[in-house]
C-alpha cells in the first residue's frame, strides 16, 4: 500500500475500476479458453481487494477529506468529476467487499458454468459499474454509469437465456430498469435547474424550493427504488436477481441494491439539503409496506432463490425505514436521533450485504450439487452438505435478527430509533412511527419465520428427490467465500461499535452530526442515546450463552445418563415411509398464508373430493394472486398493448400523408414554444 | 473486591433462577389440580421429572442431524441467559445493561428459531404441524411485544429493565389507564408464548390443536430435560418481568445490602406465589381456543398496545 500515500486516494480506486475494465475486455478475447474461468474470477479478487483496502483505509483515515478528479470526457463544457468522501468510501467498501467474495466464490462455482463466455466478461465490468455510479460526481457520469451497471447486470441476468423464464426476467428487468433511469434523469434535470449546472457541488451549493424537494425526492423513490426494489416497483426483482448465476445473484440482490440505496442518499440527504417532514412520511409509508410486502411473498416461494430476492425486499423496506426516519429527525433538527437511525441504515446496509452474499452462495452450492431449485424437492442436505449447511445456518440466523448475529444489532437499532419518535412534533409522525415501529416487529418475526421454512425445508428431513440424495459438499473456494462471510457475520454482531464507530464519520458528513463514540462505552457494548435508557453487549450475550450452554453441556455430560439409542421417528401409529409425507414449504407456509395471505394474496386452499365409489386421489390445491402484478402492471401492460395496436395504422401510410404529418407536429411543436416563451 | 461480590450477586441470580423454575411449574400444576378438587402431584414433582428425564437414555430417530442434538443446549443457554438478566429480587445488577427488553425478546427468539428447525429435522409430519404454527403465533405476538415496549418505553423513557424498575417504583407512577393496557398486552403476549391455555395447551402433546409440544414430540431422555427446563424458565421469564416491571414493590436497589436483598427475595417469592395462583385460575376457568382464532386474540394485545401508547401522546398522566 505504499503506493496509495503517493498517489491521491481518488485515482487508486479509479485505477481498480480501469484494472477492472481491462479484465472485462480481457475476458472477451479469453473467454473460449479453458482457463480462463480462474483467470478472470483471481484478477477480479485481487482489484476488488485492492479496491476494497483502498476505501476502507480511506474510511477509517482521511474520511473528513475528500479526494477529487476530473476526466476530460463526457459533456464538453463538464467533463468527468469523481470524487472519494466518507459516504462513497463506505459504499464502496461494500461493492469490493461483496465483489471479492463473489470473485472467490466464482473460482469454484465459476467451472459449472455451461456458458461462461456469457458470464465472464461481464462480471468485471459489472463491478466496475457499481464501483463508477458510486464515484461519480456529476449527473451526466452517474447517469452513464448506472445505465452501464444496469445494462451489465442485464447481460448476466441473459447469461442462461434459453432456460425458461429467464428471457421473460431480463424483458421486465430492461423496462423497469428503462423506467427508473428516465426518473433519475428527470430528477438530476430538476435539480441542475434552468441554469443546468450538473456538478454534484453546484447542485449542493444551490437553494432548492420545497416543491422542487418534493418532486424530485418522489422521482427518487420511483429510480433508486425501482433498483432497490421498494413495493410496488419490486416486480423485475424476484424475477431477475434468481435468473443470474449464483454469484451474480448475491451481487445484484447483496450490492447493487445498496448501489440503489446510495443514489437515493446522495440526491435525497446530500444534495438536496435540509428535508422537511412531509417527505419522511412517504420514505416510512413505503418502507413499512415494503419491508412486510416483501417477506410475506417470501414466505409463500418455495423457489429458494427466489425467496432470497423477495427477502431482498424486506431488507430494503427496513433500511428505507431508518431512512426515514433519519428524515424526520434531521427535519425538526433532532440531531442525535438523526444520526442513531441514519447510522442503523448505513449498519443494515452492511450487515445485508454480507448475509445475502452468504444466502445465495449457499443456494449456489445448492444448486450445483443438486441441480435443484425448488425447496420441495430437496431435504436433509445437512447430512450430505454439513459445511454448507453450517453456514446457510448462520446466514438464516443473521437475516432473521436474532442475537448475538449482525442482523440483530442494526434491527435493534433501528427500534431505538424508533423509539425516539415521542420527540417528533408533528401528529402525523407520532402515530404514524409506533405503527411502522410494529410493522417491522411484523417483519422481523415473519423474516425468522421464512428462514426457517427456507432452511427447514432445504436442509432438515429426508431427501424429497434422488438428486436431493445423492447431493455432495462444493468446493473449497465456495466454502471458503462463505466461511469468510460467516465470521464477518459474526463480528459486526459482536463488535457492533467498532462498526457505528467507522459509520460516524459519514453520518457526521451527511447530517452534521454522529452518535456517541462507542469506543468509550465499557465492555465493547454499544448504547446509542445513553446506558440508562438502553444499551446492547453482543460479546457478552455471546460469551454467556456459551459458559451457559457449555455448563448445560459439561454437567450432563457428568451427571446423566449418556445411552443413546437410534430408532425409527415416532409415527403416532402411523408411520408413512415415504419422504413425500414430510412437511413441505407450502405446507409450513400454511398458518401464515391463511392468518395474512387471504388479504394480501386472496389465498384459497380447494379441496377436489372425488365422488363416492370414484377412486382418483383427492387434490388440493392452492389459488394464490400476486396483487401488485394484477392489479398495476397487467392493466399497464394491456393499455400499452391497445396503444400500441391502434397506432399500428400509422405504419401502413403513403408518403404525402407522412409529410402532412411531419408538417403538422412541425407547426404544433412552434405553436407550443411560441405560446410558452 | 467490589467486582467479586457484584460477580457473586448475579451468579447468586442466576442460579435463583434455575432453582427456581421448577418450583414455579410444579405450583402452577399443583394449584391447577386443587381448583378442580384433586389432589395434584407435589410441587416438586418437575424436579423429580427432570432428574428421571436426565437417568434415562435418549432415543433419537434414524435421521437426527447434529442440529437435533445441539438445539436442547442452545435453547435452554439463550432462555436462561434472558432469565438472568430480568431483574428479579434486585435492580442494576451487573450484567443488566448487558441487553435491553428489545434484546432478551430477541433472545427468546433465538431459542424458539432452534426449537422450530428441530421440529423439522427429523421429517415427520408433527414436527412440521408445531413448527409452523409456533412461527405464526411468534410473528403475531412480537408486533404486540413491540407495542408494550413502546408504551413502557413512552413512560419510564427506557427500554433497560432496571432502570423502568427503578422508575416505577419511584412514587411518580400512579394508576394510569395506559400502563393498565400495556399490562393486559403483555399478560396475552405472555399467554402465547408460553403456551398456555388459551393459545396452546402445556399439558398435552396428543390433540390436533397442539403446537409447542408437538414441536418437541421426537425429543427424549436428557435432550427433553433441557427443553422442559427451557419451558420452566421462559415462564418464570415473563412472570418476572410483569412483575419488575408493573409491580415492583420492595425491589432492591443494587449496592444496598444483604437486607434488602432479603426482602427483595422475599417479595420476589411472594409475587411469583401470587402470579402462580392467577394463572392457574385463569387456565380453569378458560377453554383452550382453536389455533385460527389465535390471531384475534394476539391481534386484541396488539391494538391494546397501540392504544396504551396514543393515550401516552393525548397525554403523559394518563
Amino acid at each position: 500500500m505504499i503506493s496509495a500515500v503517493t498517489i491521491p486516494a481518488v485515482v487508486w480506486q479509479m485505477s481498480c475500476v480501469a484494472g477492472l475494465l481491462a479484465i472485462a475486455a480481457f475476458a472477451i478475447v479469453l473467454s473460449r479458453s479453458t482457463s480462463s474461468t480462474a483467470a478472470v474470477y483471481g484478477a477480479t479478487l485481487v482489484i476488488c481487494a485492492a479496491a476494497l483496502l483502498g476505501s476502507l483505509r480511506w474510511l477509517l483515515g482521511d474520511a473528513v477529506n475528500s479526494s477529487d478528479m476530473t476526466l476530460p470526457i463526457g459533456l464538453p463544457w463538464l467533463g468527468a468529476h469523481f470524487r472519494l468522501d466518507a459516504l462513497a468510501s463506505f459504499f464502496l467498501v461494500v461493492v469490493n467487499l461483496g465483489g471479492a467474495a463473489a470473485s472467490l466464490y466464482g473460482l469454484g462455482y465459476g467451472h459449472h458454468d455451461p456458458a461462461p463466455h456469457r458470464v465472464l466478461p461481464f462480471f468485471p465490468a459489472f463491478l466496475a459499474g457499481m464501483n463508477l455510479v458510486v464515484l461519480a460526481d456529476d449527473a451526466f457520469s452517474y447517469l452513464l454509469c448506472w445505465e452501464f451497471m444496469s445494462l451489465a447486470s442485464w447481460a448476466l441476468v441473459m447469461a442462461h437465456h434459453r432456460e425458461p423464464g429467464n428471457a421473460k426476467a431480463g424483458y421486465v428487468y430492461l423496462v423497469m430498469a428503462s423506467f427508473g433511469t428516465l426518473a433519475l434523469l428527470l430528477a438530476f434535470g430538476l435539480l441542475a435547474g434552468p441554469a443546468g449546472d450538473y456538478g454534484f457541488a453546484a447542485i449542493r451549493a444551490a437553494r432548492h424550493t420545497p416543491y422542487v424537494a418534493m418532486l424530485v425526492l418522489i422521482l427518487m423513490l420511483l429510480g433508486a427504488g425501482s433498483k432497490a426494489g421498494l413495493v410496488p416497483l419490486h416486480v423485475w426483482l424476484p424475477l431477475a436477481h434468481p435468473a443470474a448465476p449464483s454469484h451474480v445473484s448475491a451481487l445484484m440482490s447483496g450490492v447493487m441494491t445498496k448501489v440503489a440505496i446510495y443514489g437515493f442518499i446522495r440526491v435525497v440527504f446530500d444534495l438536496l439539503g435540509q428535508p422537511t417532514w412531509s417527505a419522511s412520511v412517504i420514505v416510512l409509508f413505503l418502507g413499512g409496506i415494503t419491508a412486510v410486502m416483501g417477506i410475506l411473498y417470501a414466505m409463500m416461494e418455495k423457489d429458494l432463490k427466489r425467496l432470497l430476492a423477495y427477502s431482498t425486499i424486506e431488507n430494503i423496506g427496513i433500511i428505507f425505514v431508518s431512512l426515514g426516519l433519519a428524515l424526520a429527525f434531521q427535519a425538526n433538527d433532532l440531531k442525535l436521533p438523526a444520526a442513531l437511525a441514519f447510522t442503523a441504515a448505513l449498519f443494515h446496509v452492511l450487515n445485508h450485504s454480507f448475509f445475502k452474499s452468504l444466502l445465495f452462495f449457499g443456494a449456489g452450492a445448492v444448486l450445483t450439487s443438486t441441480g435443484e431449485r425448488d425447496m420441495d424437492k430437496l431435504g436433509g442436505l445437512i447430512h450430505r452438505m454439513p459445511l454448507t449447511s453450517f453456514v446457510f445456518l448462520v446466514g438464516c440466523v443473521a437475516i432473521s435478527a436474532l442475537p448475538p448475529f449482525n442482523g440483530f444489532v442494526s434491527e435493534w437499532l433501528i427500534f431505538q430509533a424508533v423509539l425516539q419518535s415521542p420527540e417528533l412534533p408533528q401528529w402525523a409522525l407520532k402515530i404514524m412511527v409506533p405503527a411502522v415501529g410494529a410493522l417491522l416487529a411484523l417483519a422481523a418475526a415473519l423474516a425468522a419465520a421464512c428462514f426457517v421454512k427456507a432452511f427447514g425445508v432445504t436442509f432438515l428431513g429426508r431427501p424429497r428427490s434422488v438428486a436431493a440424495e445423492a447431493a455432495k459438499e462444493v468446493d473449497r473456494y465456495s466454502l471458503s467465500a462463505m466461511f469468510i462471510l460467516a465470521a464477518l457475520c459474526l463480528l459486526a454482531g459482536i463488535l457492533p461499535g467498532l462498526v457505528i464507530d467507522a459509520l460516524s464519520p459519514i453520518s457526521m458528513q451527511i447530517l452534521g452530526s454522529h452518535m456517541p463514540i462507542q469506543a468509550n462505552e465499557p465492555w465493547l457494548s454499544i448504547a446509542p442515546i445513553a446506558e440508562s435508557r438502553s444499551s446492547y453487549n453482543g460479546l457478552l450475550v455471546m460469551v454467556f450463552i456459551a459458559i451457559s450452554a457449555s455448563s448445560a453441556v459439561v454437567f450432563i455430560h457428568r451427571f446423566a445418563s449418556r445411552a443413546l439409542r437410534r430408532g425409527p421417528a415416532w409415527g403416532c401409529g402411523f408411520s408413512d415411509p415415504t419422504p413425500a409425507a414430510q412437511y413441505s414449504g407450502e405446507s409450513f407456509a400454511q398458518p401464515i398464508r391463511r392468518v395474512f395471505g387471504t388479504l394480501v394474496f386472496h389465498a384459497r386452499d380447494h379441496v377436489e373430493m372425488p365422488a363416492p365409489g370414484d377412486v382418483s386421489p383427492a387434490r388440493l390445491g392452492i389459488e394464490l394472486h400476486d396483487l401488485i402484478w394484477e392489479g398495476i402492471y397487467q392493466p399497464l401492460a394491456g393499455a400499452v398493448g391497445l396503444a400500441a395496436d391502434r397506432l399500428n395504422r400509422l405504419q401502413f401510410l403513403t408518403i404525402r400523408r407522412y409529410l402532412s404529418l411531419v408538417f403538422a407536429t412541425l407547426v404544433t411543436l412552434l405553436l407550443v414554444l411560441a405560446i410558452w416563451s | 473486591m467490589v467486582v467479586m461480590s457484584d460477580i457473586l450477586v448475579q451468579g447468586a441470580q442466576m442460579l435463583l433462577v434455575l432453582l427456581l423454575a421448577p418450583l414455579l411449574t410444579g405450583f402452577v400444576r399443583k394449584m391447577k389440580a386443587r381448583l378442580v378438587r384433586r389432589q395434584g402431584a407435589s410441587v416438586f414433582q418437575p424436579y423429580r421429572d427432570l432428574l428421571r428425564l436426565l437417568r434415562k437414555e435418549v432415543v433419537l430417530a434414524d435421521n437426527a442431524s447434529w442440529l437435533f442434538r445441539v438445539t436442547p443446549y442452545v435453547t435452554f443457554a439463550a432462555i436462561w441467559v434472558a432469565a438472568a438478566l430480568v431483574p428479579t429480587f434486585a435492580t442494576g445488577l451487573l450484567f443488566n445493561w448487558t441487553a435491553d427488553l428489545i434484546a432478551i425478546v430477541a433472545l427468546l427468539g433465538s431459542a424458539r428459531f432452534f426449537l422450530a428447525l428441530a421440529g423439522m429435522d427429523v421429517g415427520t409430519s408433527f414436527g412440521g404441524i408445531g413448527s409452523s404454527r409456533e412461527v405464526m403465533i411468534a410473528a403475531l405476538a412480537e408486533p404486540a411485544m413491540l407495542l408494550f415496549v413502546f408504551c413502557m418505553a413512552l413512560v419510564a423513557g427506557s427500554t433497560q429493565l432496571s432502570t423502568v424498575a427503578n422508575f416505577m417504583a419511584s412514587s411518580y407512577v400512579g394508576l394510569r389507564v395506559s400502563l393498565g393496557m400495556a399490562m393486559i398486552a403483555l399478560i396475552m403476549v405472555a399467554l402465547a408464548e408460553n403456551a398456555r391455555i388459551p393459545v396452546d395447551n402445556p399439558a398435552t402433546h396428543l390433540e390436533l390443536t397442539m403446537v409447542h409440544e408437538a414441536m418437541v414430540l421426537e425429543y427424549s431422555g436428557r435432550h427433553l430435560a433441557m427443553i422442559e427446563f427451557g419451558a420452566f424458565l421462559k415462564l418464570l421469564l415473563y412472570i418476572s418481568l410483569i412483575a419488575c416491571v408493573f409491580l415492583p414493590w420492595k425491589i432492591a436497589v443494587f449496592g444496598t445490602g444483604p437486607l434488602s436483598y432479603a426482602i427483595g427475595t422475599v417479595a420476589y417469592l411472594v409475587k411469583l406465589a401470587a402470579a402462580g395462583f392467577f394463572l392457574a385460575l385463569f387456565e380453569t376457568a378458560t377453554a383452550k381456543m382453536r389455533v385460527f382464532r389465535v390471531p384475534q386474540f394476539l391481534g386484541a394485545a396488539l391494538m391494546l398496545g397501540l392504544l396504551g401508547t396514543l393515550l401516552l401522546f393525548v397525554s403523559k398522566s394518563f
